[in-house]
């Protein structure tokens, strides 16, 4: 095991695949010269040339559409954005042609591309620069949509999902980048479409992806002061979703708790409570507990973008007026 | 080598020059002098953490908003990108209010919900601020649509980075304007990067950007963006024309942002001695410089000028550091208009 932040677990991957693939070249807004917005591809320039990470101009739905036609033509491309709230300008591209050109072509066509993109609230960057669309992306199908929440996830899922033949999502918590985590030493993968359980506990599930996981953190530890122990499950891919981890989860606590930080209206959670509602409620003591972001645009005063964001405490709250009471 | 169209500018400036009144000269001195300072408050407020987010200054740029804008009146539109403090305090939004917006207050433009890219105040016509790159386009033709279509002979501004020349809305939005004939003046401040891309990388078709218009069949042409006479000038014949003969007209400033894109920006990718090249065309420095040595003014009408805007300045600070926070209820407002 080494210790190693987010930034440098997912540079890492794109390092790899660069060296083990020649197929596989970046492209994004300053990613070469500048280091990216977020600095994950800091020095990678230097390293492969301007043939393989390429700048490009500030043409979102162009450069992605490009992506997804050297995609087509063979190559692996992985496209960066400075935000997933600029997927907006290629959404056209995403969704009508990354996701559907297969389906379209009857098999024909593949688009093994990878889109990385910063995502989430919290650093008051306000209504325009806050948003989570990973939750719209993932409802569309011929596109996969990951979301790690640590480093050692952030490097098995972009190994997988460079390596991958159809279009992935891999949604990055901004807040995250400088979180530390272990890495282990040995090379490794995480399939797509895994929930990961990342503590076992008896009493009540609590499940979130992304960011979302720090709140869990921060409930787990104010449980296990009044002795409750909690199952918490960390989603990590919002399509494909592992149904079977969450089954195993919920028949052991009966109790679900869903944590999303962005909006709660229309989010991935609203689509997961509801299939699980379909397919497990025998299995509940009592109702599911989803919580969610405000559904608000995102405000950049502090003390409004904290109380739109979910918070540990107003989780805890919920979970001893409706499950625990 | 001066190209014919600069040296045709240059004989304007001069004419224009002498034609300006005096009290209208030092308010454009003054206008700037209020944008450096302003500039300069916010980046020592986010290295206290009042200001937070995103923050893109506006420093080496001023000549272009205050010269431009003083060309305008109230029933023109303005809109912008998130670079935007100058033109907001160009246009005369408040600048208590612009700077609570900063910290987030309720005495803000916008209640402390907006931030610094997205400024508004539609008293003015200053129709944002709008942070996602190209997204000011449509907006400014829809405005200038309504403009015409109401016969309001107003006109609509919209100022935008090289950078955002890339996007698609932009070329889409000339050709609209051009067939449409909006009255729109396109203000392209070429500050040479967007982010840490040069132009030179980004952009087919060279250094200029007024030539490339033509395709669009609209009138432009380019201008010394550091010089607040020439942008003046310039902006007034475009806007004549264009509240005359109607239709959209575009204006090439060329000038430069001496600080990084925003306060997170190393600058790894420009070499020093170009910043202080422009540094030494600084319109703060130079305008003033010439106002006196012109006889316009003279150094004890200046220090009054700087003393005031810095009280000014300083107010701002005050105003907005004892403004309250929004109440949680601010929340769930302004997300719908409510109808009965
Ligand atoms: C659609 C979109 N893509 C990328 C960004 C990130 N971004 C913000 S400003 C900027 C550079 C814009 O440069 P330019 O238009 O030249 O304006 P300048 O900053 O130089 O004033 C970039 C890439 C964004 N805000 N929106
Ligand atoms: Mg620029």
């Amino acid at each position: 095991m080494s210790e190693m932040i987010m930034r440098e677990a997912i540079k890492k991957a794109l390092e790899e695949s660069l060296e083990n693939d020649p197929n596989v070249l970046i492209m994004g807004e300053d990613i070469g010269e500048y280091g990216g917005a977020y600095a994950v591809t800091d020095g990678l320039l230097k390293k492969f040339g301007s043939n393989r990470i390429k700048d490009t101009p500030i043409s979102e739905a162009t450069f992605i559409g490009a992506g997804i036609g050297a995609a087509a033509a063979g190559l692996r491309p992985v496209v960066e954005l400075m935000s997933i709230s600029f997927s907006l300008v290629g959404f056209d591209q995403i969704v009508n042609m990354a996701g559907n050109l297969r389906y379209m072509s009857g098999g024909q066509i593949s688009v093994p591309m990878v889109i990385r993109a910063p995502t989430g609230a919290g650093v008051q960057l306000g209504a325009t620069h806050s948003q989570s669309f990973e939750t719209w992306l993932a409802e569309v199908p011929g596109i996969y949509c990951v979301c790690p929440s640590n480093p050692k996830d952030a490097l098995g899922l972009l190994r997988t999902s460079i390596k991958n033949n159809n279009p992935v999502i891999f949604a990055e918590p901004a807040l995250l980048y400088g979180s530390k985590g272990e890495v282990p030493e040995d090379y490794y993968e995480i399939p797509l479409g895994s929930a990961n359980i990342v503590k076992e506990g008896n009493d009540i599930t609590i499940m979130s992806y992304g960011a979302g996981m720090s709140i869990i953190e921060e409930v787990n530890q104010k449980l296990e002061e009044s002795n409750i122990s909690a199952e918490i499950l960390d989603l990590r891919s919002l399509n494909p979703i592992d149904y079977k981890t969450i089954e195993e989860s919920i028949k052991k606590t009966n109790k679900l708790v869903a944590i999303d930080t962005s909006r709660k209206n229309g989010g991935i959670m609203a689509e997961l409570v509801s299939t699980i509602q379909e397919k497990f409620l025998d299995w509940l003591d009592g109702p599911i507990i989803r919580i969610g972001a405000e559904d608000v645009p995102w405000p950049y005063n502090k003390d409004l973008e904290n109380a739109a964001y979910p918070s540990s405490n107003k989780v805890i709250e919920k979970i001893y007026k409706q499950l625990l009471n | 080598m001066a190209t014919l169209k600069e040296e045709k500018n240059k004989k304007n400036i001069k004419n224009q020059k002498s034609s300006l009144e005096k009290t209208e000269m030092l308010d454009l001195y003054r206008q700037m002098f209020l944008i450096r300072q302003f500039e300069l408050a916010c980046a020592e407020n986010y290295t206290k953490g009042n200001v937070r987010g995103f923050l893109h200054l506006y420093i080496g740029q001023e000549a272009t908003a205050v010269g431009s804008i003083s060309c305008l009146n109230n029933k023109d539109y303005i809109v912008t990108h998130y670079r935007d403090h100058g033109h907001a305090l160009a246009r005369g939004l408040d600048v208590n209010r612009t700077m609570a917006e900063l910290f987030g207050k309720k005495t803000g433009l916008s209640k402390g919900k907006g931030g610094s890219m997205h400024l508004f105040d539609s008293a003015r016509k200053f129709m944002g601020g709008h942070a996602i790159v190209g997204a000011q386009f449509p907006l400014a033709a829809g405005l200038a649509l309504a403009c015409q279509y109401k016969e309001t002979g107003g006109i609509v501004v919209c100022f935008f980075g090289d950078g955002s020349t890339n996007q698609g809305t932009y070329h889409e939005t000339l050709n609209l304007a051009s067939i449409w004939k909006l009255p729109i003046l396109f203000i392209l401040e070429n500050n040479k990067y967007g982010m840490g891309s040069s132009i030179d990388k980004v952009r087919a078709g060279g250094e200029d950007f007024y030539t490339g218009v033509s395709t669009y069949d609209i009138p432009a042409s380019q201008v010394n963006g550091m010089d607040v006479l020439a942008v003046k000038e310039a902006t007034k014949l475009a806007v004549d024309k264009i509240r005359k003969e109607g239709g959209p007209s575009y204006l090439e400033c060329k000038t430069f942002r001496f600080v990084g894109h925003s306060l997170a920006d190393g600058q790894k990718y420009r070499k020093s001695e170009e910043v202080k090249f422009w540094e030494r065309q600084d319109p703060i420095e130079k305008f003033p410089k010439w106002l006196i040595s012109a006889g316009i003014i003279n150094q004890k009408e200046l220090d009054e000028i700087n003393q005031k805007v810095k009280e000014e300045i300083q107010n701002s600070v005050d105003f907005a550091t004892s403004s309250e926070n929004p109440e949680k209820s601010e929340l769930n407002e302004d997300i719908y208009e409510m109808q009965d």
